[in-house]
């Protein structure tokens, strides 16, 4: 499991490091891939029972990791989503898809107007 | 049992959801929006007085008790800042019906500004780790909104690295959150301070604390601001001076509870951090107001200053220095809505952002004039205005500390904010106006807007009008009033100082042991 959460941190990291902002994004989603499988590392991998209250077990899984995990997923879902439109939108107005492109930027604005 | 507690997060939200059902009603959506703004200062008004008179108050939600539900805190510091926040909140929104763009107001730019909000106040209020950073999403979320509204070509460049350095550091905390929870096996803030001291904050605990600084400083502009003045200049100036107001504060406020309540054991190695990146933040952000010369990003980078004046008071770890921070704070929240709404209106009179093409609007507009003269000494600290008394005691606190270079280094930066603002109001009131007034000040006033509305290469030229200069009197009162009022609001910021230096006030509030 470690090793997997280094490996998914290691392409995301490597993904946002480069300029094109698809990659950028898919490295984001990636890395945030990695932490949602260090919380469920973090909170231990027990087996055991449902956590259900009165249910007489004596050994039962810690369900806090699995809901916190559940609330990033839903985030990073919006955010990723959101991320990809205005990528888009970005491409659109700027005519590159590259980050910081000041070139690129200065052609666009002569486009435009 | 306190449902008072939830409302300040509860009407934003509702009016939030309401107003998106009206996108194309502007009236509507403005008045929605006074009545919520006036409603919420009435709540955090209110919030303040019991916590005042009966102590810390806490809300369970869904009943379940603390350590493992969610809870809701309201300490004297959690509640003056959400009452300074939606005072100046409430005067951006009046400053956003004058300088925000029809077309930005019927697509949801009031949504997502209440959204904004929800996710501050909600932050400020939670005492669940895990909770404030999903407050903190909502807010980051609203923000991006805010920031690519309108789509300009500026704005497109800036939105995708701001939402790349917001989404690193998310990804961060909710990594510093799984350590935490390994580590120590709660996310109940009170609980955690709790359990902290009882295996003491070793080697571990520290590289927890440091991702927890990096994650906040990341979010509120300490140190790692690389990404701050650039981003901050992309949006029209009234989400700007939300930015500048509340976003950075919010952040600052995470650092301020984190390190006073959970990572509180270990102040030599954590202080000095939080003392080396203030520093470091106050040099350059003082150079870079200096250096300047276009007024976005003197402004900017005057936030950063405030940032660091804080994080320094946060380092001093003494009384004077936590009765400082509060107070500063509550001070910075509306001098920094105050600047960015004088600015923008500086902006739209001048039609230019650089400070070389601007000059003699003293003659034409002395009011604004005087009350950016003003700002400057507020925000310099001088006595009859806000920025005094917290300034006095977070110095104080830094000498009682022996930390006499902090020290010398926050007076100097001081001194850095009133050279660039003085600066700004020399050659922008002052001086011989520059020939492209001359053609525009001819016209009347309204036919010049008109004009100048049309001229497509002058992005500023819509933001005056009367109901900004309601907005900039509004914060004006309320920076000289806190000034003046000064033994009565240092009164409530002791009040939260001595909880912010007592973490057990807290957490006995919290955990009703």
């Amino acid at each position: 499991m470690a090793i997997a959460v280094g490996v998914l941190f290691m392409i995301g990291v490597y993904l946002i490091l480069s300029k094109v902002l698809l990659r950028v994004i898919l490295g984001t989603s990636l890395l945030t891939h990695g932490v949602h499988l260090l919380l469920l590392t973090m909170a231990g991998l027990k087996r055991g029972d449902a956590p259900v209250l009165n249910g007489g077990s004596k050994t039962y899984t810690d369900p806090l990791p699995q809901a916190l995990i559940l609330t990033s997923i839903v985030i990073s879902f919006g955010v990723t989503a959101l991320y990809f439109v205005l990528a888009y939108r970005a491409y659109q107005t700027r005519g590159t898809d590259e980050i910081d492109d000041q070139d690129a930027d200065a052609a666009g604005k002569e486009g435009a107007s | 049992m306190n449902n008072l507690l939830v409302l300040p997060v509860l009407v934003p939200m509702a009016i939030a959801v309401f107003l998106m059902f009206f996108r194309q009603k502007v009236g509507l959506q403005r008045i929605v929006g006074v009545v919520g703004g006036i409603t919420n200062i009435l709540i955090a008004a209110v919030m303040v007085y019991r916590v005042h008179s009966g102590g810390i108050q806490t809300l369970e939600l869904g009943g379940w008790a603390p350590p493992y539900g969610i809870v809701f805190v309201a300490d004297p510091f959690a509640a003056l800042l959400v009452l300074a926040a939606s005072i100046t909140a409430f005067a951006v929104l009046l400053y956003s019906f004058a300088s925000i763009d029809r077309k930005r107001e019927e697509h949801y730019y009031y949504t997502a500004f209440h959204f904004l909000l929800v996710g501050v106040y909600g932050s400020f209020m939670t005492g669940d780790i895990f909770n404030l950073f999903v407050f903190f999403e909502v807010m980051l979320i609203s923000s991006y909104a805010l920031i690519t509204l309108g789509g300009s070509g500026k704005q497109m460049r800036e939105a995708p690295k701001y939402l790349l350095v917001n989404i690193l550091s998310s990804t961060l905390f909710v990594a510093a959150v799984a350590y935490l929870y390994a580590a120590v096996g709660t996310l109940n803030m009170a609980h955690l301070s709790q359990r902290i001291a009882e295996v003491g904050q070793g080697g571990v605990l520290n590289v927890i604390a440091v991702l927890f600084l990096i994650v906040f400083s990341l979010k509120a502009g300490l140190f790692l601001f690389f990404w701050l003045p650039g981003a901050y200049g992309a949006p029209p100036f009234a989400v700007r001076a939300l930015f500048g107001a509340l976003l950075t504060k919010v952040g600052l406020y995470a650092i301020v509870r984190t390190f006073t309540l959970i990572f509180a054991h270990d102040p030599s190695f954590t202080h000095t951090w939080i003392a080396g990146m203030a520093a470091a933040t106050m040099v350059l952000g003082g150079i870079g107001a200096a250096a300047y010369r276009d007024i976005p990003r003197i402004l900017n980078y005057n936030v950063l200053i405030g940032v660091g004046f804080v994080a320094f008071g946060l380092a001093t770890g003494t009384r004077d220095g936590m009765d400082g921070v509060v107070f500063y704070m509550l001070h910075d929240i509306l001098a920094k809505g105050w600047m960015f709404v004088l600015g923008g209106m500086l902006i739209a009179a001048a039609g230019s952002d650089k400070l070389d093409q601007m000059g003699g609007l003293i003659r034409r507009r002395p009011g604004l004039g005087w009350m950016f003269f003003l700002l400057a000494l507020a925000l310099t600290g001088i006595p009859p205005l806000s920025g005094f008394a917290g300034k006095v005691l977070i110095v104080r606190g830094g000498l009682e500390n022996g930390q006499l270079t902090l020290s010398l280094v926050a007076l100097a930066s001081s001194l850095l904010t009133l050279y660039s603002l003085i600066k700004i109001f020399r050659e922008a009131f002052w001086g011989t106006e520059p020939d492209l007034m001359e053609e525009t000040e001819r016209g009347e006033s309204s036919e010049e807007e008109r004009a100048v509305g049309e001229d497509r290469s002058r992005p500023y030229a819509a933001q005056g009008g009367r109901l900004a200069g309601i907005s900039a009197v509004l914060l004006l009162v309320m920076v000289i009033g806190m000034g003046l009022a000064a033994n009565g609001v240092y009164d409530l910021a002791s009040q939260a100082g001595a909880v912010l230096e007592h973490p057990g006030l807290y957490i006995e509030a919290v955990l009703k042991e």
